[in-house]
């Protein structure tokens, strides 16, 4: 068991592409990963400013409709309003085009990878119109700067966005003791974030953590806030005063970010930090029953480096279990529409990008029906792990039917099915999707079956 | 969620050719039957209905002042329902149905979601059932944890249909699900290599037969070959926007055949009742979708419709008073609607609080004076048995029950 370049593009990358050359090498894959960022720049996505602008716009056409005097002023309002929305919505299809651009064209699948599961491991999404279109937004501002970096700056990083901030409920939970609480007694702490923070981002369900701890942390978190000209703010009225305990470490409250910041680098370090970051990532990458020694040696890098993502990345990748040769995950939604647009070598100009019909019926509703609306899991816990929530009879056929349609309206002519067998599956081809490949009646339906096939729906 | 069921062990492979009865895997468990012979339909209705429209309370004196600008053509009391309430024009082909008591709603119901009005809170303490929007309680939903207590539960005892996954059936239970819009339409030739290229993986065998079978139930008919341009056209048609209308039925078709087998328990969601601009336009299309769908449910089930119960509920009701908008905005108080052959219905069920300024929560929404959740239990414990406990410890934690609404027959 050990590493092999179309394994490693598969399970660990993008998949298998007929212009980008799998990597030669583990050494190969940590260089790309410590090296520049190719496809942010190739395909770039803003960070949260233009859907704080947007916004902005909203509430102004908002306040102009409610300030109209004439039934004139008011029509145009409400068609600015409209057509802010709609432009957002344009904009936002865009970003999730580049999204899936980058996973076509990267040199470096790994990294798009590490974003997407960071992204679910820190699950943070709008619950008004607007702000659940900033999912690419907020990946690209809190999470991707740090997939290389250390553990306990993507946590301060993902604790404090706004988008994190508006979707645990930080932004309505004030210090009972603060100046604010005082003046609101009706108001009060929100414990959302923080026992959110502690049994979904750090230390795990199972962590050593009691009800106390979610108590003090949350009354620490308080004062975070944010606003759409600002972004992150902190409102020192609304923090809560006094010395908090949680775990072993004691924190000044009332005080502002850096006692926050304090609280975050010591659960970042935590050993059980390191044990539920470790099983997460096995769980992830290889399979839902990891070899325990690769989870071990993941958490002792963890434990060794403090955190640090890029030598935790190096010890996954340099472990034999990691290499093995039993059916791998089941890709998830995005990573099969990912790779099969990989695989398809599927261009920009091949993008319909920001037209909204072309990228629903193509991108955003075979998502849903595979069960993973884009940027909308059902809960902080992120999308599901084990194969069989993402094998039902629904699901699958919704993949079948995108294997199966979708090629042919991305790119006018198809690949020959029997050379694309080895553009998608390489040298791990099985005989039986060869044969069954040469035997399809039609290119889009020989196309369809490769991509349908378990060898391309297994990392 | 674990899906399964009982056609994982029914599998099509070419190498198992034989007849569905004689088939040497066709085990007792397969076909055991279901816990209980009542059925349960459960609609969510997404964005928050009007209740206050849909169920009119035309005789408040204060409905024409408050109420009026929504009315539009005919007199609302057209639809009179019990000569205090009367039904939205949109929902009158329900009216047969109501007559013969197979119709019936609570109003000023609600779940104990308060103040913040958000669509998506309001939802997940809707789906969860436990009552509060501490997001700590909402990784299951109350129908799964019923379907965790019961005894003899299997994967088909309970179908999630749409395209969305919810939360309502998301737990530990297994839930088989599927959606219309998924169906396949695969030339014979495709079918043959796509068994082939999954044969060896249990898992996705088991999945892709029973996406084929499922793609005809309910369906439209697909019994004869189809070749490759026949595919495309269908996928095509299936993209325009026409279908998209159809599916409300589509829905209601498919969980129909489920329910006349082994399932017990149907939910999906309908959408569109966020109506916050212009409500009289675009509301009744709303409410077709539930008239619609809830006469192809009692149509397509024949006599099971008799052993049926429908409940269709909502995250919260709209303002009292209509907006600068012609519309409502997000409220409290709102409607449960129920049906069903099972259902003692012809009745509006409220401790009904008025909608004079006083008797108004926040002094702008329709006071909830019960829990919907109540109601829905005694729905559950009605149709299913189930023990007063189990439904206030478990399906909805710290829910008191109360008295007994009497919604069944």
């Amino acid at each position: 068991m050990s590493f092999t370049p179309d394994r490693a593009a598969i399970r660990f990358g993008c998949g298998l592409s007929p212009t980008r050359a799998a990597p030669g090498s583990v050494d190969d894959m940590l260089g790309a990963l410590s090296g520049p960022d190719q496809a942010a720049t190739d395909f770039p996505i803003p960070g949260m400013d233009p859907v704080y602008a947007n916004l902005l716009a909203e509430r102004d056409a908002r306040r102009a409709y409610r300030k109209a005097k004439t039934e004139e002023d008011r029509e145009a309002a409400s068609k600015t309003l409209t057509q802010t929305r709609r432009s957002l919505r344009i904009e936002a299809a865009g970003w999730f085009g580049q999204t899936l651009l980058r996973r076509a064209q990267t040199p470096d699948g790994f990294r798009e990878r590490l974003v997407a599961f960071w992204t679910d491991h820190f699950t943070a999404q709008g619950k008004v119109q607007s702000l659940i279109l900033s999912q690419a937004n907020y990946a690209e501002e809190a999470i991707r700067p740090h997939v290389t970096g250390r553990f306990a700056d993507m946590l301060r990083a993902t604790t404090t966005h706004p988008l994190m901030l508006h979707y645990l409920d930080q932004i309505s939970s004030i210090g009972p003791n603060s100046r604010a609480g005082k003046r609101n007694p009706d108001r009060g702490l929100n414990e959302n974030l923080a026992r959110e923070v502690l049994e979904l981002h750090t230390l795990g369900v199972g962590g050593p953590y009691t009800q106390d701890d979610v108590r003090a942390f949350a009354n620490l978190l308080t004062g975070m806030g944010f606003d759409y000209k600002r972004g992150f703010a902190f409102r020192k009225a609304a923090s809560e005063p006094g010395e908090h305990a949680i775990l072993d470490g004691r924190y000044d409250g009332g005080g502002g970010l850096d006692a926050i910041h304090a609280a975050l680098d010591d659960l970042a370090t935590h050993p059980a930090t390191a044990r539920h970051i470790a099983g997460k990532l096995a769980v992830h990458f290889v399979g839902d029953n990891p070899d325990p020694a690769l989870v071990e040696a993941l958490e002792t890098r963890f434990n060794d480096t403090q955190g640090d993502l890029l030598a935790v990345c190096e010890a996954l990748l340099t472990h034999p279990a990691a290499w093995t040769h039993q059916p791998g995950n089941v890709k998830q939604p995005v990573d099969f529409i990912g790779s099969s647009l990989r695989a398809l070598d599927v261009q920009p100009r091949q993008m319909p990008m920001k037209r909204l019909g072309r990228m629903r019926r193509f991108f955003y509703d075979p998502l849903t029906l595979m069960g993973q609306t884009w940027g909308q899991p059902t809960g902080p816990d992120g999308w599901p792990e084990a194969d069989e929530d993402w094998i039902t009879p629904a699901r699958l056929a919704a993949r079948l039917q995108w294997a199966m349609f979708t090629p042919l309206r991305l790119r006018r002519t198809l690949p020959d099915p029997r050379d694309f067998v080895d553009v998608a599956l390489g040298d791990l081809a099985p005989e039986e999707v060869r044969f069954a490949a040469n035997a399809a009646e039609t290119r889009p339906e020989g196309v369809g079956i490769v991509l349908s096939s378990v060898a391309f729906q297994r990392m | 969620m674990t899906h399964q069921s009982r056609r994982r062990f029914l599998t099509r492979s070419l190498a198992l050719g034989c007849s569905l009865a004689a088939s040497p895997l066709m085990t007792p468990v397969t076909f055991a039957s279901a816990p209980w012979d009542s059925r349960l339909v459960v609609i969510i209705l997404r964005g928050g209905l009007d209740g206050l429209d849909a169920v009119r309370p035309v005789g408040a004196p204060e409905f024409n002042t408050l109420r009026g600008g929504l009315v539009t053509g005919e007199d609302p009391t057209t639809l009179d329902l019990d000569g205090y309430f009367a039904l939205h024009p949109g929902l009158s082909d329900l009216m047969p149905l109501w007559r013969a008591g197979q119709l019936g709603f609570a109003h000023a119901v609600s779940t104990p979601y308060r103040d913040k009005r958000s669509h998506f809170d309001g939802q997940d303490v809707l789906e969860a059932g436990t009552g509060a929007p501490g997001l700590e309680h909402t990784r299951n939903g109350w129908l799964n944890r019923l379907l965790t207590q019961v005894p003899g539960a299997t994967a088909e005892t309970a179908f999630a249909i749409g395209r969305q996954s919810m939360l309502l059936t998301k737990g530990d239970a297994p839930v088989s699900d599927w959606s219309p819009e998924a169906s396949l339409v695969l030339s014979t030739q495709a079918e043959r290599l796509l068994d082939l290229v999954t044969h060896d993986d249990p898992l996705f065998r088991d999945a892709l037969s029973e996406a084929i079978d499922l793609s005809q139930s309910g369906a439209v008919n697909l019994d004869e070959e189809v070749d490759t341009a026949d595919m495309l056209n269908a996928m095509q048609d299936r993209a325009a926007p026409a279908a998209r209308g159809k599916l409300v039925s589509q829905i209601a078709r498919f969980a129909a055949s489920r329910l006349k087998e082994d399932t017990r328990i149907a939910a999906y969601s309908l959408s569109g009742f966020d109506t916050h601009a212009k409500q009289s336009r675009s509301i009744p299309r709303a409410m077709k979708q539930i008239s619609e769908n809830i006469l192809t449910l009692k149509s397509e089930l024949g006599a099971v419709w008799d052993k049926t119960t429908v409940v269709a509920m909502t995250e919260f009701g709209r303002t009292v008073r209509v907006n600068g908008t012609g519309g409502t905005d997000h409220g409290t108080g709102g409607l449960m609607i129920m049906a069903g052959g099972a259902l003692k219905g012809g009745r509006v069920v409220a401790d009904w609080p008025g909608i004079s300024d006083t008797a108004l929560y926040q002094g702008r929404d329709l006071m909830p004076t019960r829990d919907l959740r109540a109601h829905t239990g005694w729905i559950m414990r009605g149709l299913f048995g189930l023990d007063r406990s189990l439904i206030e410890n478990t399906v909805f934690p710290g829910l008191d029950l109360g008295d007994d609404p009497g919604l069944l027959l």
